[in-house]
């Protein structure tokens, strides 16, 4: 049963469908650990079942034989695991070279980790928040860092992760073979807001692609519009646009309303307010809550701070 | 037969224990300790698995269930698994095993009670403070912005260090000048190895780990600038400080079960130890190679390609001498004559998880393959089947065949065999689906999933369950033993290391004449 449970076939079955080549490659080495630790547990636990019951104890005069060495068997049980775990590590260095591997036509896309979500900047200046958009079979290096705490960029589906640190880069690279959208986690713990810190890759055709990184995301919205799709991509993960408190305030209702803070004062919230709980949260925390935002000064457009103001100011008439 | 006096009714009262230099009677002071903390951790850990029955938030918010998971790693290592057997199961069976009347330094025993003690309590008193999110690896920066209670818990870590370096110091003095006439290095029982080379890393080791405690407490308080990025620190350097310690220290969770199972495996095959030097050197040579091979927990960390490959390398070679270990107990069982009571069932246990916990280590060493599973729920699975299948079934086995030893009374052979059954197929139950979560991608350390990973979740959860009925039957077998156990004799096993050539319970200097050695330590012919 053991045996069903986890052969390779079932190993193909669990992980996700491999979207890069080298995802590919990385696949055919987890089926070989899987197989070999597999045929090298049952050899040892088949083994001591087998002698257990073969040698069970049959009277209280039994006198087993004092077997206590013998070398050619025990030079061959160190030199043949040795012999594997080389092996596998010769080939587990191979490919972790090729991840390491960056090559220099790749586009570059810078990747900002903040608690509790990614940001993505591309070399036009334009920003996407929680979904990442590449083009299909073209080598991608992500440059990243992260604004606060240690985060980490694993996608599942390349077979590939790389911790993302405060004060200095690290790269990761990779050319999707498949289109489609593919999920992105946080695989550092960064605080309450860890498992959902989440993004999507998005790869597709290279027209479409350069055609998504020529638009003006916010063409023809209202700003209130425009506050809204800002606050679906880096707000979410604290905040509910219904009275729920989450590990920040629920944001229904909430302007115009009186706001107590640990310090003792109070203030009524209207636009100064709300902006400067947005750009620099730690001014003022309200009684209950933890100091744990990350300041949004310097990474939002004037336009996108007006629209997430005039957004919390629609969502007190929305029923 | 255990007539008149011994060390439990030799004197009465509390401050006889409290203020007791014996090494039998500490020992029992930290079995208490530690069953006790066992208890509040595994509480923790039945409800974050409970928390993880369905997606979203069920029980607790993600802020307390990081607090819940932080208690539960930190209670754990810090006061169960490390503590667990050298403190418990070596102070009482060190002296007894080597023929000596007690430890090198009564005093400094009692003293390293008194340091667990000390630092649990500082610990727990995190909990008025905001409690702690950490995780019990305490990352920087994150652990130098949350909440004030990571400092209780750092310091308390930090004074239960010294009650480790100190248990260590003491067994390295005994083992070298306490043993009984006649006794070489080579005729010490394997468990007596294999705390010894414990004693080493946790002398050695240990003052690392409370250096790097007292960094972080430095800046935390005065912003020293050593870790945190802003003031120009680097953070990866605390996970080199920490990991130079904790991976050494994994070892001295899984070294002294690894020397339990010697001594289970020989007394019921009631067989000499297949390749008994190559057992004792593989612990010492386990022990040496353990400070070399940190940097496999930093594979994708950001350090250098060629350090990676590097640490890849020799944590292979960690692998070699612990197949050396398993293949030996194998062989030991060859043309034996085995009995299975419940000590043995537990050491079977403990080969069957441990073979799988040291496979996927292979697999984990593996550069490119860690990369996809690290701190996926593989890693999740992949340490509690060494930690849990290894140490603490090792510890319950350990218990069961120690127990009449050390109470003079036997435990109901049936209820024991159950209590196995349980903890072994819950154990699988709970913690298998984890090695599958993990290559789906499943990260460790999440209060909440996306539903593709809910079905194995929810078999993981049911299994704790059973782990955790396990565990109780346990406690009420140790009970019951206590109170109404028939009384042992003084060789119930027929075994023949030392500690079974006196009486049950054993005398307060525990033998009534000086033992001489003439024998092997596994000599049944």
């Amino acid at each position: 049963m053991f045996s069903l449970l986890i052969n390779s076939a079932s190993a193909a079955k669990w992980l996700p469908a491999p979207a890069t080549k080298l995802a590919e490659e990385v696949d055919q080495l987890i089926y070989f650990l899987v197989e070999i630790s597999v045929l090298s547990s049952l050899l040892v636990i088949g083994g001591f079942v087998y002698f257990s019951i073969r040698f069970r104890r049959k009277s209280e005069k039994d006198k087993p034989p004092a077997i206590t060495h013998n070398y050619l068997l025990e030079f061959l049980w160190s030199f043949i695991p040795f012999l594997i775990f080389m092996f596998v590590f010769g080939w587990g260095w191979l490919l972790y070279d090729k991840m390491r591997d960056h090559p220099k036509e790749a586009l570059e896309i810078h990747v900002y980790g903040q608690m509790w979500n990614w940001d993505f900047v591309y070399k036009n200046g334009k920003k996407s928040s929680g979904i990442l958009t590449v083009p299909v079979n073209k080598p991608v290096k992500l440059i990243m860092s992260s604004r606060d705490v240690i985060h980490s960029f694993f996608i599942p589906s390349f077979r590939i992760k790389q911790d993302v640190l405060p004060g200095s880069y690290t790269a990761l690279s990779f050319t999707a073979s498949k289109k489609g959208k593919f999920p992105v986690f946080c695989t550092e713990l960064c605080g309450a807001g860890h498992s959902s810190m989440l993004a999507t890759v998005h790869v597709m055709e290279l027209e479409e692609w350069e055609k998504w990184l020529a638009k003006n995301p916010y063409k023809g919205m209202s700003l209130a519009q425009i506050g809204g799709s800002v606050f679906q991509k880096s707000c979410t993960a604290c905040h509910t646009v219904t009275t729920e408190k989450r590990i920040g305030p629920g944001l229904a209702g909430l302007f115009g309303t009186k706001r107590e803070f640990e310090k003792g004062e109070a203030k009524v919230a209207d636009e100064n307010y709300i902006r400067e709980s947005i750009l620099n949260p730690s001014t003022r925390i309200v009684k209950g809550y933890g100091n744990l935002m990350t300041p949004f000064a310097g990474l939002l457009t004037e336009e996108e701070m007006t629209g997430l103001v005039e957004y919390i100011k629609s969502l007190n008439s929305s029923p | 037969m255990s007539e008149g006096k011994n060390y439990l009714n030799e004197k009465k009262g509390l401050s006889s224990w409290l203020f007791t230099l014996d090494h039998k009677r500490i020992g029992i002071l930290y079995m208490i300790t530690v069953f006790t903390f066992f208890l509040l951790g595994g509480v923790f850990a039945l409800l974050m698995r409970l928390e993880l029955f369905k997606p979203g938030e069920n029980l607790i918010s993600a802020a307390l269930y990081n607090q819940f998971m932080t208690f539960h790693g930190a209670i754990m290592v810090f006061m169960v698994i490390i503590p667990g057997i050298p403190a418990f199961l070596g102070n009482f069976f060190l002296p007894l095993q080597i023929g000596a009347k007690d430890v090198a330094f009564p005093r400094i025993n009692l003293l390293s009670w008194y340091c667990l003690i000390v630092g649990a309590a500082v610990a727990l008193c995190s909990l008025f403070f905001n409690g702690v999110d950490t995780g019990w690896t305490f990352y920087t920066p994150y652990s130098i912005r949350t909440d004030n209670g990571t400092l209780w818990v750092v310091l308390g870590a930090f004074i239960m260090g010294f009650s480790s370096i100190l248990t260590g110091l003491n067994f390295i003095v005994t083992v070298h000048k306490l043993r009984a006439k006649g006794m070489g290095f080579f005729q010490m029982p394997l468990f007596v190895w294999s705390l010894y080379s414990t004693a080493i890393i946790q002398v050695l080791a240990t003052p690392v780990l409370a250096i790097t405690l007292l960094l972080l407490s430095a800046e935390r308080l005065m912003g020293i600038g050593i870790f945190d990025p802003k003031l120009g620190g680097d953070p990866v350097l605390f996970q080199h400080f920490f990991w130079f310690y904790s991976h050494p220290a994994v070892y001295i969770m899984i070294l002294p079960a690894m020397g339990i199972i010697s001594e289970l495996i020989t007394t019921f095959s009631r067989k000499t130890i297949f390749g008994y030097k190559a057992i004792a050197f593989s612990s010492v040579g386990i022990a040496a190679v353990s400070f070399f091979v940190w940097g496999h927990h930093m594979f994708v960390s950001g350090q250098s390609e060629w350090v990676g490959i590097l640490f890849s390398f020799i944590t292979m070679l960690v692998g070699v001498p612990t197949a050396i270990k398993v293949f030996n107990w194998v062989a030991t069982m060859y043309k034996g004559s085995i009995k299975f009571d419940a000590p043995m069932l537990y050491a079977n246990g403990f080969l069957f998880l441990f073979v799988i916990g040291g496979v996927t280590g292979i697999m984990l060493a593996t550069l490119a393959f860690d990369v996809h599973v690290h701190d996926t729920y593989f890693v999740v699975a992949h340490f509690h089947y060494v930690m849990v299948g290894g140490t603490l079934m090792a510890i319950t086995g350990g218990l069961y065949y120690w127990l009449p030893k050390m109470f003079g009374r036997m435990y109901n052979e049936f209820w024991a065999r159950i209590s196995f059954a349980f903890i072994f197929i819950g154990f699988n139950v709970t913690f298998f689906p984890q090695f599958i979560l993990g290559f789906m991608g499943m990260p460790r350390r999440y209060h909440d999933y996306t539903p593709v990973y809910e079905p194995l979740n929810q078999l993981s959860t049911a299994g704790s369950w059973m782990i955790g009925v396990g565990f109780v039957i346990v406690f009420f077998v140790v009970l019951q033993a206590l109170l109404k156990g028939e009384k042992a004799n003084s060789n119930p096993w027929g075994a023949v290391t030392l500690e079974w050539q006196t009486d049950s319970p054993p005398p307060h200097e525990n033998f009534h004449e000086a033992p001489m050695i003439t024998k092997g330590p596994y000599d049944y012919n």
